[in-house]
């Protein structure tokens, strides 16, 4: 937050002012004191470290095949045990948990981006522009995203795009899905802030319009997408595991954790090799709990709606 | 009072002898929509002709009922609702006819006062910043000055100076009412609207920002316009006085005149409406009947008349002429 | 001397939030008699609200808790009665009107509905009988077309209209005690007017007694018989309405009365009290009013004054009035 007046208290009052802090300092104060919120922030904390950082200590990182070592269950060489192609389970999951991790913010980010302008376009403008921008929305937003996205993955199947791009496609085909829940938000929580008694006093002042968005609108938004930013990371990820788990999303070699569990798939693979897919399970299940339990947490600090 | 005349003169050209502010005839009108295609169907007249003067120094208060368009007329002065039809002169010049910037250049001279200070005031911009972004914005002070100016005004508004750094939602609601006051009079203006300043505040509260308004007024000669539906802090503070009712003038008339000698039946009522503190006090009420009607639909004639004690037949079907009793009273009604 | 209808000792009602425990209501002790007005004024926080709230037994836990004290009413005590019983007592015996009456209604239930499901529960009258007292009930509060009005919705009526109709649901069942929290703020002047002549006719004739909390004093000196000012969780201050406001004893009594602005009786600058409520969290023992008090003396920074009887009925807790105490 810049502030005008708030900056010169900085440089001439610093020693005489100690109760200053922010309003983000205030918040993160409030979150740390929620237990349950910040153990999910650890525990994301924790994928993160591990997933990007683990492989580089495993001495099976190159993803060589070897027959010899098929389908063997958990052991101290092989953690979690051996795949179909001899390939570590373990390595293989933190490989696929950087993957997993990546298309889910990116996506997020793309949607956010893409969301925000669009709902706060059409918020400033109103009229037409609101109109064609918010029935697109609308019309992306009754069809159900899964069936979009089976339709747009069996596309690429069809186009034969190389596999090493199939990762970026499945990020923008994410956000394609993610961004008019976007957009909607933002465009009401700006109409709403608009008719806020502030922004009416913001008028009466004579305000130029750079100001009333830069230093009003904006600030106010910001806590909420912030929110639901974090929320939505969750959802990409599941919607990407769901994409992968059909063979529509990122495809093997390259691993995620949707299609690890794939190995479900297959009878045999599923009764008498449980270590192939139970993992997988496991870290979309925990990450995605982590991400939602975090996010709540910002919520409750973050929530303008909520009273101190 | 040297800052003021430059301030002016930068925008506007100030006529020789016009009044401060002129309304004539004002008319809001806020259309209902139903339907379908959201055809407007009718029409909720909430300012149904106004006209009032007000003298530079001087403090009109305007009371009146909730449906009465008290608040519509205050906003629809400094623009915040535009009018349908009618003229408002700020110093001869109308408000509504003059370029967007012009207007945005004019507003730190006429500033409103909000009800409900919870609500008007950012919950994510420090004090000090709400209060003197618009010097600023307006470059009415260096930068330098801002933090001084302030200082000032946080203390003419009885605040302290290290509030300045805090958040709205660290103040209780009398001070936060302070703060808004600060932030319009930061600006210098030469009007100040207060719609409903100290209604939502507590007495004891009440007692100290109405004695706040008093004071800036008397050290500042400044002019207000006072909305409020509360006769009694009304006659503390103001030295004329109009009463609406459904979107109509029915009354003005300085204040003691109006207190001692009320016209209009709609001013006794309301008079003897007003609880009083004194409970020996045994006063003779009249009691109204009925509901103040809806504003979309309000009754042919006088208005008033469906509440009227005294209503006649003329009322019902004349619309009563608002006339000029002598010595600057005025009254809407047939039986006067 | 008339019999209490309802006595309440030693209440306390803490609220409990993330800084601590804050506490709403502190010690208070009232009675009501029969057919009498009590008024409950103070200022917001004050714990007016909350008093009526412990007696109608709406204080929701685990946020609030009534943690001390004792209700009796018809030699019950509210406090310590199951559910049940102080189901058959709410709405019938203590009947409750509040300020907001749009949010007070029920927005898909007719007006008639709702003024009758109480006759049907507690009078057990039959479904017909039970509509046709309905009728009468609008009726009684001044409505007119009181057929046309009760198959009505309640957003078709005005704010006056509604509270109304809470008074017709309230007295449906003819209770010994109304409570009305605030019944006229959200109310204009002349509607208000209404609503307290129609109260106080209520009391006339039918001699229930009204515990009545308002913030406004002007409604007090119209209607209430005794009165009870409350700051910051206790009684500062009570007695009969004319003694209270001709003799008001407590700094904080005689603050109230002269920082309010009356008609014809203007001065240049209105009393005020300085300062603002302490937060509730931060009280300690000591008069809560002391740093806003000009008559503050030491005792009064350390201790908490216990309210004892003067004159009358009037009661007040305050060390100015203490024997043996140095004033100064």
């Amino acid at each position: 937050m810049s502030s005008i007046t708030g900056g010169l208290a900085d440089t001439k009052q610093t020693a005489a002012s100690p109760i200053r802090s922010s309003l983000w300092r205030q918040a993160f104060r409030r979150l740390r004191k929620n237990k349950l919120a910040m153990a999910g922030l650890a525990f994301i904390v924790f994928m993160f470290l591990v997933c990007f950082f683990g492989p580089l200590f495993s001495p099976y990182a190159n993803n060589k095949i070897n027959p010899a070592i098929m389908n063997q269950a958990p052991s101290f060489k092989h953690w979690l045990g051996t795949d179909l192609l001899g390939r570590d389970v373990l390595t293989r999951l933190l490989q696929a948990g950087r993957i997993s991790l990546t298309v889910g913010i990116a996506s997020m980010i793309i949607s956010v981006i893409i969301g925000s302008i669009l709902g706060a376009v059409a918020a400033y403008y109103r009229g037409i522009v609101d109109q064609i921008i918010m029935r697109i929305a609308d019309l992306l937003l009754t069809i159900p995203s899964l069936p979009i996205l089976f339709i747009l993955g069996a596309l690429l199947s069809e186009w034969k795009v190389p596999v090493e791009y199939r990762m970026y496609i499945v990020m923008l085909m994410l956000s394609f899905v993610g961004w008019p829940g976007l957009a909607r938000l933002v465009r009401s929580q700006m109409l709403t802030i608009r008719e806020r008694e502030y922004m009416q006093a913001a008028i009466v002042l004579g305000l130029n319009d750079r100001r009333k968005l830069f230093n009003h609108m904006i600030p106010n938004i910001v806590p909420l997408l912030i929110v639901i930013s974090t929320l939505s990371i969750g959802g990409a990820i599941l919607s990407e595991s769901v994409l992968s788990f059909f063979g529509l999303g990122v495809m093997p070699p390259t691993p995620t954790w949707g299609n690890m569990i794939d190995a479900a798939n297959n009878l045999i693979d599923f009764e008498q090799h449980p270590w192939l897919w139970i993992p997988p399970g496991v870290a979309i299940f925990t990450t995605v709990i982590a991400i939602n339990i975090f996010g709540d947490g910002l919520r409750d600090v973050l929530d303008p709606k909520q009273k101190k | 009072m040297a800052e003021l005349t430059i301030a002016a003169s930068e925008g506007i050209t100030p006529q020789q002898n016009a009044p401060l502010l002129e309304v004539k005839d004002l008319k809001t009108y806020f259309p209902i929509k139903s339907g379908l295609f959201n055809r407007t169907v009718g029409y909720v007249k909430a300012v149904d002709g106004i006209s009032l003067t007000l003298q530079a120094g001087e403090t009109f208060g305007l009371v009146g009922e909730s449906g009465s368009g008290k608040s519509t007329v205050g906003r629809s002065i400094i623009r915040l609702t535009e009018k349908t039809s009618g003229e408002v002169l700020y110093k001869g010049n109308d408000l509504y006819n003059m370029p967007e910037k012009e207007l945005r250049h004019l507003r730190p001279k006429m500033q409103l006062i909000f009800q409900d200070p919870y609500s008007s005031l950012n919950p994510r911009v420090r004090v000090g910043d709400a209060i003197g972004e618009a010097l600023l914005n307006h470059g009415l002070a260096p930068k330098e000055e801002t933090r001084d100016r302030v200082l000032d005004v946080l203390q003419a508004c009885g605040l302290s100076s290290y509030h300045i750094d805090r958040f709205p939602h660290e103040f209780s609601g009398g001070q936060r009412q302070r703060i808004g006051i600060a932030r319009a009079l930061i600006l210098n203006p030469d009007l100040i609207i207060a719609d409903e300043p100290v209604s939502a505040l507590d007495v004891s509260i009440q007692a100290q920002i109405i004695n706040l308004f008093r004071k800036l007024q008397m050290t500042r000669g400044l002019t207000y316009l006072f909305i409020s539906h509360d006769l009694s802090v009304v006659e503390h503070l103001c030295s004329r006085i109009g009463v609406m009712y459904l979107g109509t003038m029915m009354e003005t008339a300085p204040r003691d005149e109006l207190f001692t000698h009320p016209l209009h039946p709609y001013t006794k009522a309301l008079l003897s409406a007003v609880p009083v503190p004194i409970p020996r006090l045994k006063r003779e009420r009249i009691v109204l009947k009925g509901d103040i009607p809806n504003p979309a639909n309000p009754p042919a004639g006088c208005k008033f008349h469906t509440r009227c004690p005294y209503a006649t037949d003329i009322c019902r079907q004349l619309v009563p002429e608002f006339r000029h009793m002598g010595s600057e009273h005025y009254v809407a009604c047939h039986l006067v | 001397m008339k019999n209490n209808v309802i006595e309440i000792d030693h209440l306390s009602t803490y609220f409990y939030t993330e800084e601590g425990a804050v506490k709403a209501v502190n010690d208070v002790s009232l009675r009501i008699r029969e057919g009498e007005t009590v008024c409950i004024v103070g200022e917001s926080g004050c714990g007016k609200s909350v008093t009526a709230m412990s007696i109608m037994g709406l204080v929701e836990e685990p946020s609030g808790k009534v943690v001390d004290g004792r209700i009796h009413f018809e030699g019950r005590d509210l406090l310590r009665i199951d559910k049940h019983e102080l189901r058959q007592i709410r709405g019938n015996d203590i009947a409750m009107i509040f300020q907001e009456p749009m949010s007070s209604l029920n927005p898909v239930l007719t007006i008639g509905m709702q003024v009758m499901e109480p006759l049907m529960e507690h009078q057990k009258l039959s479904k017909k009988e039970a509509r046709k007292r309905a009728i009468e009930l609008v009726e009684l509060v001044g409505i007119s077309r009181p057929e046309q009005i009760v198959d009505s919705y309640p957003h078709e009526l005005s704010g006056g209209m509604l509270q109304r109709i809470m008074i017709a649901i309230a007295i449906s069942c003819n209770p010994k005690l109304l409570i009305a929290d605030e019944p006229t703020t959200a109310l204009d002047v002349t509607i208000q007017a209404q609503i307290l002549d129609m109260l106080r006719q209520i009391k006339e004739e039918s001699n229930t007694s009204i515990l009545l909390i308002t913030h406004d004093l002007g409604v007090v000196a119209e209607i209430a018989d005794y009165v009870i000012v409350m700051y910051s969780g206790k009684i500062v201050e009570e007695g009969d309405v004319v003694e209270l406001f001709e003799h008001p004893l407590h700094p904080y009594t005689q603050g109230l009365l002269r920082s309010k602005p009356i008609i014809g009786q203007r001065q240049d600058e209105l009393y005020s009290i300085p300062g603002q409520v302490p937060n509730p969290l931060e009280l300690k023992e000591s008069c809560y009013f002391y740093d806003r008090c000009e008559h503050c003396m030491s005792i009064c920074r350390t201790q908490q004054p216990v309210l004892h009887s003067r004159a009358g009925r009037q009661k007040v807790a305050c060390w100015l009035y203490e024997e043996g105490v140095s004033h100064g």
